[in-house]
This record gives structure tokens, sequence and C-alpha cells, in this order.
């Protein structure tokens, strides 16, 4: 951390006068905390990435390849828990939504500046307590992410520990949740009507809300678990009486809605860069203002598809099923709206674009084989496949994590006040672009032809797509490593970056770079648009 | 909203968000409650009669007070009276402890006559008597763990006024605290009669 305060000067980095660590682990700043976030997430990022990496490669061939059955189940329980509970759903809310959605507001600093700082010192020991859990007690937790009784009430790993961890972590997310629906309410600038809230900042407000309302039910959900464990009250246990189906009810009644604080804001994230690097304004704003809660409403009340073959009621999986549809329709007024921005728009191709441009592609995939899993019909065919594995990497690393990067190219040059290289960026995004597809398309191959997720061994006829598969997770860390490579690189000691070299409308382009502690010297008067591009005076 | 003047609306807009998610946390409870007591009715009945109205009633009470005492203190700051205010407050923590005592008698009787989570008299009765002790046992716990949280917030806040960091021109932390505290009130106010009375 020394190190880039060493490199990166001016504005926040250096106004307020105090250096060194406190400065930052203490510090209320919107931004600063939005930095620690970033660091964290990339952290557990990477951690997350290298566990995948060991994964596909026990799965190279059939049979032991580098680990036993009891390691790979713990690869793949921590793989998802790294990947979810510290990367996804902190990811763009917590990092960028703190870096960008004050400013965009026209605000000083978030709601509730105190409980931000709070909130990010518990994500760090949520995080601490999920990693420790790993190397003590018996074990890292082999349960999968997803921690479904009886096994999680019953294996002798270290369940009770990580699910304590991820229970801070659910604490965390409800307040930063809290914080921006308030400030989103209270702190927007004179002029800053609901109608020019730039949609990078609605998205925030509808995943918000999912936070703050879904949130509570998996506190109390893996605290049943933990009382099972140690209490063992039997709520789940089917031989005193309890019903382990409740638990994946209210497991899912969080966890699905969950998936839309994934998206949502990856969704906001594109909708900021299409229009800037089309020199157009957005089509269709309020649709996309207004898809964005239409989805986290239809999205609150779909969990039950992760249960078709669980056990329920025929009538239960129609309506379900129906519901889940339901979800396809503000979904696709997105995609259809970006597109339509960027018809006869004067578009470039730069790196923040190239990101968005293949979110469009992968998210529209994903969300296509999301239908084949949410009709009856065909789950059952699929249900607990590599189709959904690859369904759903589709839509968490091809949605979220490309308009991740996306975001990463796109706003950190503000806040560090120097560029990244534009040739490496498109090298590694075209490797990170191949080597997705062909690992994860072929994991939707491998489902729809009958290999199971979860399974440390498989048949002989599955060997070589696994084996395109595996190599297909080479290329795509290749591309993943030239990219983080070069953004750590080009932030510390690139091109001076100033201004608003790519134009855009929003209020974190108008104000100094980096931007000061105080974000604007005086309280701006919005008098335009987000994406008025003649208004805010871009050429 | 200029940043130089505090934003007490917002204060409490974030609270009440955050009362939102302690309802839905133990509405979590809640719906366990429903849908075990549509499978096992007739063992709920049974074991709601096993609980003590007594101590359910006096609890109530204790905790209304509790609640009223907590009310009056926002009123008694904003008139400036820092001494009625200080000992309302101690009259809120007092009440929470008395419900605290006589929760604590109510789970010594049933652990006397073995009913305690995992116990082998549980485990041998019908699986519905469980899962209603282990109900019991969740929710009040739950609820207990809320009024200690309550209690000692209730202190931190009672430093504050006594400091005259909390006075009659900027009282809004009390008035979250108060807020937390009815909120914990009237969960109770569901957990009673779900457990007390109609079974």
């Amino acid at each position: 951390m020394s190190q880039e305060t060493a490199t990166a000067e001016g504005g926040f980095w250096s106004d307020s006068g105090k250096t060194g660590i406190g400065s930052w682990i203490f510090s209320t700043d919107h931004k600063r905390i939005g930095l620690m976030y970033l660091y964290c997430v990339l952290s557990f990022f990477m951690v997350g990435v290298l566990l995948g990496v060991l994964i596909r490669l026990e799965l190279i061939a059939p049979g032991p390849t580098i680990v036993t059955a009891q390691t790979y189940n713990a690869l793949f329980t921590v793989h998802g828990v790294v990947m979810i509970f510290l990367f996804i759903i902190p990811g763009i809310p917590a990092s960028f939504g703190n870096l960008v959605l004050p400013i965009q507001l026209g605000a000083r600093d978030v709601a509730f500046p105190r409980v931000n700082l709070f909130s990010w010192w518990l994500y760090v020991i949520g995080a601490v307590i999920v990693l420790v859990s790993l190397f003590t007690g018996g074990g890292a937790p082999d349960t999968g992410w997803t921690f479904y009784v009886p096994f999680s009430a019953r294996t002798t790993t270290n369940v009770s520990l990580a699910v304590f961890g991820v229970f801070i972590l659910g604490f965390s997310s409800i307040l930063t949740g809290i914080n921006f629906v308030t400030t989103i309410h209270r702190m927007r600038a004179p002029g800053m009507n609901w109608t020019r809230i730039p949609l990078f900042t609605w998205s925030l407000y509808a995943t918000a809300w999912v936070q703050i309302l879904a949130t509570p039910i998996i506190a109390i959900t893996l605290l049943l678990v933990v009382t099972e464990r140690i209490l063992g009250l039997g709520l789940f246990d089917p031989s005193r009486g309890g019903d382990p189906i409740m638990f994946q009810h209210m497991f899912w009644i969080y966890s699905h809605p969950a998936v839309y604080i994934m998206i949502l804001p990856g969704m906001g994230v594109i909708s900021d860069i299409i229009p800037v690097f089309s020199r157009k304004p957005i089509f269709g704003y309020k649709m996309i203002a207004f898809s964005s809660l239409a989805i986290a409403a239809a999205g609150s009340a779909v969990w039950g598809h992760h249960m078709y073959t669980s056990g329920m009621s025929d009538l239960g999986v129609m309506v379900f099923s129906f519901l889940t549809f339901l979800v396809a329709i503000p979904s696709a007024i997105k995609v259809f709206n970006w597109v339509s921005t960027m018809y006869k728009g004067s578009i470039s191709l730069e790196a923040p674009m190239l990101f968005a441009l293949s979110f469009i592609l992968l998210f529209s995939i994903g969300g296509l084989s999301g239908l084949i899993l949410g009709a009856a019909s065909t789950d059952i065919h699929v249900h607990d496949t590599h189709f959904v594995v690859g369904h759903f990497h589709y839509v968490m690393f091809g949605g979220t994590g490309f308009a991740f990067f996306a975001a990463a190219h796109y706003w950190l040059p503000k806040y560090f006040g120097r560029r990244y290289e534009e040739k490496p960026a498109i090298i590694g995004w075209v490797l990170m672009f191949i080597g997705f597809n062909v690992l994860y398309f072929t994991m939707q191959v491998l489902g729809m032809e009958g290999m199971p997720r979860r399974y440390y061994d498989y048949l002989p006829e599955f060997a070589r797509l696994n084996l395109v598969a595996t190599v297909g997770s080479w290329i795509m860390v290749a591309g993943i490593l030239i990219v983080l490579w070069n953004l750590w690189r080009g932030l510390l000691k690139g091109e001076p970056f100033t201004g608003n070299p790519w134009g855009g409308a929003t209020l974190e382009w108008s104000i100094p770079t980096p931007p000061p502690t105080e974000n604007f010297e005086e309280d701006p008067v919005v008098t335009h648009g987000p994406y008025d591009f003649k208004g805010a005076g871009v050429p | 909203m200029s940043h130089l003047e505090k934003d007490t609306f917002g204060a409490k807009l974030g609270m009440w968000l955050f009362l939102f998610t302690e309802i839905l946390l133990f509405g979590g409870v809640f719906i366990l409650y429903s849908v075990y007591l549509t499978r096992y009715p007739r063992e709920f009945g049974l074991g709601g009669k096993q609980l003590d109205l007594v101590y359910g009633a006096t609890n109530t009470v204790v905790l209304l007070t509790s609640s009223l005492f907590a009310a009056m203190s926002v009123t008694a700051i904003k008139r400036g009276a820092k001494k009625v205010t200080l000992g309302l407050l101690g009259g809120t923590i007092g009440c929470a402890l008395i419900f605290l005592f006589i929760k604590y008698l109510e789970w010594s009787a049933k652990f006397h006559h073995g009913i305690y989570p995992n116990s082998p008299k549980l485990i041998a009765g019908p699986p519905g008597e469980s899962v209603f002790f282990g109900l019991y046992y969740l929710t009040t716990g739950l609820h207990g763990i809320h009024v200690i949280i309550g209690s000692v917030l209730m202190a931190w806040t009672a430093v504050m006024v006594q400091r005259e960091v909390l006075h009659a021109g900027d009282n809004v932390t009390l008035e979250n605290v108060t807020l937390y505290w009815h909120l914990v009130d009237l969960v109770w106010i569901f957990i009673f009669p779900l457990y007390y009375l109609i079974l």
C-alpha cells in the first residue's frame, strides 16, 4: 500500500497531508475505502483464480491427477466461497461503487462515512475468519459454497467457522447497501434529479435494496447451520422432525437475489461506458434505470428454480419457472438498449469498450442458457451438470468479471492520475475472451452430454472435452495476468492521465484528476443529464 | 444537501433501513415456525402448553414498560432535561436486565425438566416436539441476544448524554437507539402470542 502512495500523487492521495498506513485503514474518505476494497477483492480474485486453475488441472484427465478427492471437494468449495463472498458480491459495488457513486451524485462523501469504514473492517474481519477456517479445525470446508444440510451439519471439516465468517461478510454487505440507499436519497447535488442520476449509480441503487432485503435471510440461515452443528437443534434434521428442504428454500431466498447483487452493478458499468465510447446519448435511459429495479424485484421471487429436482409441487415448479422467465424481459431490455445506443454511433474500440462489448455477448449467452435451466423440462436433463457450471460462469465471470475489468480500465486512471498502455490491455482482453469461451462453452457441451458437476472423476468419453476446457483455463489466466500486470504497472508508473480524454459527461469527469479529498471545491449544480455530451461541453 | 449540516433525517432513514434487515432476520425464524406449525400442529399445541404463561406475560409487561421509558427519554432530552433522560435510560436498562433474569429463570426451569437442545428427552420424544423446542430456544435466544445488544447501546448513549455529546439540539443517536429498542420490543410482541398464547 505504501508503494502506491509513493507513486500516485495529487488529489486525495496527498492533499489531506496524512501519510502512512493509518491514513488508509482508518480513513473515512470514500475514495480511499474504495481503493482498499479494490486491493482486497483483487487479491481474493487471484486466490480464487488459482483454486479454479487447480480444479481444472485435476479434471484434465479421468481418475486422480494432482489431488485427493477430499482436497478436490475443498478446492471447489473454497473457490466458490472466495469468488462469491469475497470477490463478486463486494467486487463492483464496494470498490467502484465507493470510488464513483458519491462523485456521480455531486456529493462529498457517502451519507455515513464512519459506517462505510466499519463495513470495510467487517469485510476484512470476515475474510480473515474465512481464511482461518481453511487451515484450522477439521480442515477446509468440503460442502460446496451452498453449505447444504444435512451434509454441512455433519461433516467434520471446519464449516462452523467458515459460515460464521460469511455471516460477518453479510453484515458488511448490508451496511454498504444502507449507506448507498441513504446517500442516493439524501446527498444528491442541486439539480441532480432522479432522471439525471448516472445509470451506474441507478444500478447500485437497485443492488443496495437487494443487499438490504435479502442478506438478512442468509444471515439467519447460516446462523441456523451453526446452531445445528453446535447445539444440535435438529431443525433441519429429518430424524428429529426437521426438513432439509427448508434450508434450501431459505438459502436460495437470499442466494438467488444475490445473483443480482453480483450482476446489476456490472450492467450499470456497461450502461455508463457504452454511450461514452459510442459518442451518443444512451438509448432508453428511463427503461434501463427502471429495468434495474424490475430485475431486483422479479429476481427476488424466483429462488425455487434451484430446487426443481429437490421435491416441489408441480404447481410450484410452474410458478417459479414462469417468474424466472419474467426476469429475462428487463434483462433483454438492457441488452437491446445498449445495442441501440451503438447504432450509428461513432464507436471507438478502446479497452473499456472492448470489455463492455464482450460483456454484452457473454452475458447474452449466459442469460439464454439460464432460460434452458429455468424451463423445468430441460432443467431436469441438465440439473447439477457442468452445463450449470458453464451457465453461471458465463453470467458471473463473463458478465460481472468482464464488467469489473471494464470499470477498472475506465475509472482507475481517473483515480491514479496515470494510465495503462492500450496494446497489452487489448492483447490481454483477446486472450481472456478466447480462453473464457474455450473453457466455459466446452463446459456447457460437457453438461449437455451428461457430465455431473462437483465430481472428482468422470467417464473416459468426457476426457477430450475436459482437456480442451483445461487448456482454455490456461489461455484465460494468461490474459488475466497480462491485464492485471498492465493495469498495475500503468497506474503506478504510466503516462499521466488528465482531464476527460474519453469525453464522459457524468460528474466524475468534471473534477480534477486525481479527485481532491473533498471531491468538489463548491457544491456542484447539475444542469444536464448524465449522457448529455453537448450539455456537458465535451466534444 | 450541504456537507456541513448534520442530516438527521438521513440518519433516521439509515436506521429504518437497518430495522428492515432485523425484521427480515427474524422473518426467517417465523417462516420456519409457520411451516412446522402446519406440519406438527398437535406437538406444537402440547409444547406451547408446557411454556410458563406467568413468566411470559410478566416479561411482556416488563419489556413494554422499558419501551415506554425509552420513548419518554427522547421527549426528555428534547426538552433539555439531562437528569430525567439519564434516569429514564437507566429505567430502560433496568427493565432489560429484569427481562433477561426472568428469561434465565424460565430457561433454567425447562433445563431442569430435561428440555434443552439435543437433550435425551427431546431426542426420545416425538419429532414435532423437538422441532417446537428447537424453535423456541432459537427464537427466544436470538431475541435475548438483541435485548443484550440493545442494553449495551442504551448504556453507550447514556454515557454520551452524561458527557453532553447528545443534548437538546443533537439527539438523533438517542432517537435511533430507541427505535432499535422498540423493534426488540415489537419482535417480542409477536413471539409472546405465537409461543405462549395461541397454542
